[in-house]
């Protein structure tokens, strides 16, 4: 159908998965008082953080894709659009198990998803664009580099999309619709909004603001042959509508008016530090098979975990504090300092150091199965299983 | 007035597609076909009138003889011609048609699709089935292509080519009071809400030109000589089709309509958009004294669904269906 909507689609999806990833990283921040004991780790997990995020961001925008991305062409397939996330999600010293990456995706699509079908004009995709790439600039803005690819996007996006008309956009609505058409994975968070029903189908309500454009429905005016209106009806419209806000700016700045394609992920959730509490508890029995946490089958705890979501636990003595560790000894934790993984950061390791060596061997399995990339993760589809099955596989 | 019905159960849910559903009844056997656009599939149900019995079909858009190309379907609707009824299926490659049935495949029409894809896209939409013995197909380039359909066989031509939109076919529609007097029957609509309205002919003759304000008009119908449009604001316009006076507005929707339809023997008028609603109007028209009226019957909200078709299910609108986007069924009312 429309051959420009993969940009729409890209940039969006991409917008999606770096709030989430954004909000998994800032989860797992080690609060500064804490960490005097261990002054390497809270600074450098800031600047983890950051990194991530400059990585994915700079490949997401980097000049020759975006030359690809913007050409005139049908949408890839949905496995073909998955492998390009799963490349960018991965552009970074980040790590996604194959699971975590599924309820990643997810996520992101369900999301998006929600944004197109609420927009209340075709046009308002644009708007919803422009908030994920206002988001995604703020991201940057401390790294001029990457802030003149974003900005440079903002032109491109501009030149392509200001000049269509409605029926245009409406068309290009129309692709993305067919791509998520079916799509009906319930999100915990649009849940608990109750945006979405617990049939996995959004909420439309028949109330609210009309598009920019639009009047409220409830009128019938006729007019004779000489064009004078002679009567005027009103009719009951079966909704609670009110006049149209003001419309976006289309611009490289300004105020988009909609919400659609803003953060929601960014005011902190109560769910979230309850996953964590539970996933502290079964984080103390490793060598015990835990017990199936029923959080774990929401979407983000599996995804929390393995970014190291989890509270880290308060000290019990101040010589451990959060010197959290899988080694043996000191020389070997820095060795790996240096070396290691940075995905596997403080807060996955809230299991207690031991001094067992057979625990520590086991522990070394799981985070090795973290850094590899994917492939030999066990292919579950039950939310929260992946973590179980690798515990069954020690 | 209106009351909900079983629904039919199809195998894939509606596409949010511009008018997606189509309905055929068939009096002497008993039965109704539905159409409903599934991405690259349509899919046919034919239902008896007893409710006893539903049978399924599904075609796909696809090249004859290809195997593996295949493309997006932008609309499949019925064509009633005195002497036969066709399916006709519209798609990003071209134009199929099909027996009423679906059974055989009688006629396809390449369109000229670019090597590498062009930043217009190019697919077919807008179906009409014309008096005596035309078929007409609409374009993404504007134009609309007028095929001559003989009264049996598969000896379908393209008989004239008719380039007056400039902007891509959305809907079109024939007369369908029935009255051989009516000077136009052919009203097409674009993307920038553009109405021609024509006479047809071996040359189609173009009677008058109503300008849109740039805003899509995604569904329209002719009834003596009423165009009645849908448009992606939500409105509804009444012209009068040769002069384009105009005769009523109506802030009917919320949202971007989807679809209109009229039943000719009753005079009562449907129409579904993005907003969840199906809305009922009665026009009186009465073409000697100039005088178009219009009157709000009735509501029925398809909660939290985008409807993208809706259509009478006989002549007098004593029955309805509805599609919805991501819907896998066919809603029916009847009236109470």
């Amino acid at each position: 159908m429309s051959s420009r909507t993969l940009p729409l689609l890209f940039i969006n999806l991409g917008g999606e998965m770096l709030y989430i990833l954004d909000q998994r990283l800032r989860a797992q921040n080690i609060p500064a008082d804490k960490a005097k004991k261990v002054s390497t780790i809270p600074g450098w997990i800031e600047a983890d953080r950051k990194r991530v995020m400059n990585d994915i961001i700079t490949t997401m925008f980097n000049k020759k894709f975006l030359e690809e991305l913007f050409k005139p062409q049908e949408l890839y397939s949905k496995k073909a659009l998955r492998t390009v996330f799963d490349r960018l999600a991965h552009a970074s010293i980040m790590r996604l198990n194959q699971a975590s990456m599924d309820k990643l995706y997810d996520l992101m699509t369900m999301a998006f998803k929600y944004q197109v079908l609420l927009c209340p004009r075709p046009k308002d995709i644009l708007l919803v664009s422009f908030n994920h790439m206002d988001a995604i600039k703020d991201f940057v803005k401390d790294t001029p580099s990457i802030l003149s690819q974003v900005d440079e996007t903002y032109r491109q996006l501009i030149e392509m999309y200001t000049p269509l008309s409605s029926g245009e956009f409406q068309l290009i609505r129309q692709t993305l619709l067919i791509f998520f058409q079916d799509m009906h994975i319930r999100v915990s968070i649009f849940l608990k909004d109750k945006v979405q029903n617990s049939n996995g189908r959004f909420v439309l309500p028949t109330s609210g603001p009309v598009p920019h454009g639009t009047q409220v429905p409830g009128l019938i005016r006729m007019f004779s042959c000489t064009g004078e209106e002679f009567t005027r009806l009103k009719f009951n419209n079966g909704g609670n509508y009110t006049t149209a806000l003001r419309e976006g700016s289309f611009d490289i700045f300004g105020d988009r008016v909609t919400k659609l394609g803003t953060n929601m992920y960014s005011v902190s959730r109560p769910v979230e530090t309850h996953m964590s509490g539970t996933s502290k508890n079964s984080a103390q029995h490793t060598k015990v098979s835990a017990a199936p946490n029923p959080l774990a089958k929401e979407e983000l705890n599996l995804l929390a975990r393995l970014m190291g979501g989890l509270e880290v636990q308060k000290p019990g003595n101040a010589d451990t504090g959060f010197r959290i560790s899988l080694f043996a000894t000191d020389e070997e934790e820095e060795e790996a300092l240096i070396s290691r993984p940075d995905e596997l950061s403080c807060g996955v390791i809230n299991i207690q150091a031991t001094k067992d060596q057979q625990a520590n061997a086991e522990l070394a399995k799981i985070m090795g199965e973290f850094t590899e990339s994917g492939d030999q993760s066990p292919s579950v589809s039950n939310k929260g299983d992946d973590l179980l099955a690798m515990m069954d596989g020690l | 007035m209106y009351h909900k019905e079983k629904s039919i159960q199809i195998k894939n849910s509606a596409s949010a597609l511009y008018n997606n559903l189509s309905v055929l009844r068939i009096a002497p056997r008993r039965l109704t076909h539905f159409t409903v656009v599934h991405a690259n599939m349509v899919n046919m149900v034919s239902a008896s009138w007893d409710g006893l019995n539903y049978t399924h079909r599904q075609l796909q858009s696809k090249e004859p003889n290809v195997a593996t190309s295949t493309s997006l379907i932008m609309q499949a609707a019925f064509c009633v011609l005195p002497s036969r009824d066709l399916l006709v299926v519209t798609s990003q490659k071209g134009i199929q048609m099909y027996e009423s049935d679906g059974s055989i495949m009688v006629y396809w029409h390449a369109l000229d699709t670019p090597e590498t894809p062009t930043a217009q896209a190019v697919f077919a939409r807008g179906i009409a089935a014309v008096y005596e013995n035309y078929i007409c197909v609409g374009v993404s380039s504007g134009a609309i292509l007028v095929f001559d359909v003989p009264s049996k066989g598969s000896n379908i031509t393209l008989s004239e080519v008719l380039e007056e939109h400039k902007e891509s076919i959305t809907d079109m529609a024939s007369e369908c009071s029935g009255s051989q007097e009516c000077i136009a029957n052919l009203v097409t609509a674009d993307d920038g809400g553009n109405l021609c309205v024509w006479k047809s002919g071996e040359e189609f003759q173009l009677l008058n030109k109503i300008p849109g304000f740039d805003m899509s008009c995604s569904s329209v119908k002719l009834w003596k000589g009423t165009a009645v449009a849908g448009y992606g604001t939500g409105q509804i316009r009444l012209y009068e089709a040769v002069t384009g006076i105009l005769h009523a507005e109506i802030n009917a929707h919320a949202r971007w309509i989807y679809s209109v339809d009229i039943a000719p023997f009753s005079g009562l008028l449907l129409s579904a958009a993005e907003d969840s609603l199906v809305r009922v109007w009665h026009m009186t028209i009465t073409p000697e004294t100039n005088s178009v009226e219009v009157a709000h019957l009735h509501n029925e909200c398809v909660t939290d669904t985008q409807i993208c078709g809706a259509r009478f299910c006989d002549g007098d609108g004593y029955a309805f269906a509805v599609t919805g986007y991501d819907l896998s069924e066919i809603i029916r009312y009847i009236q109470s």
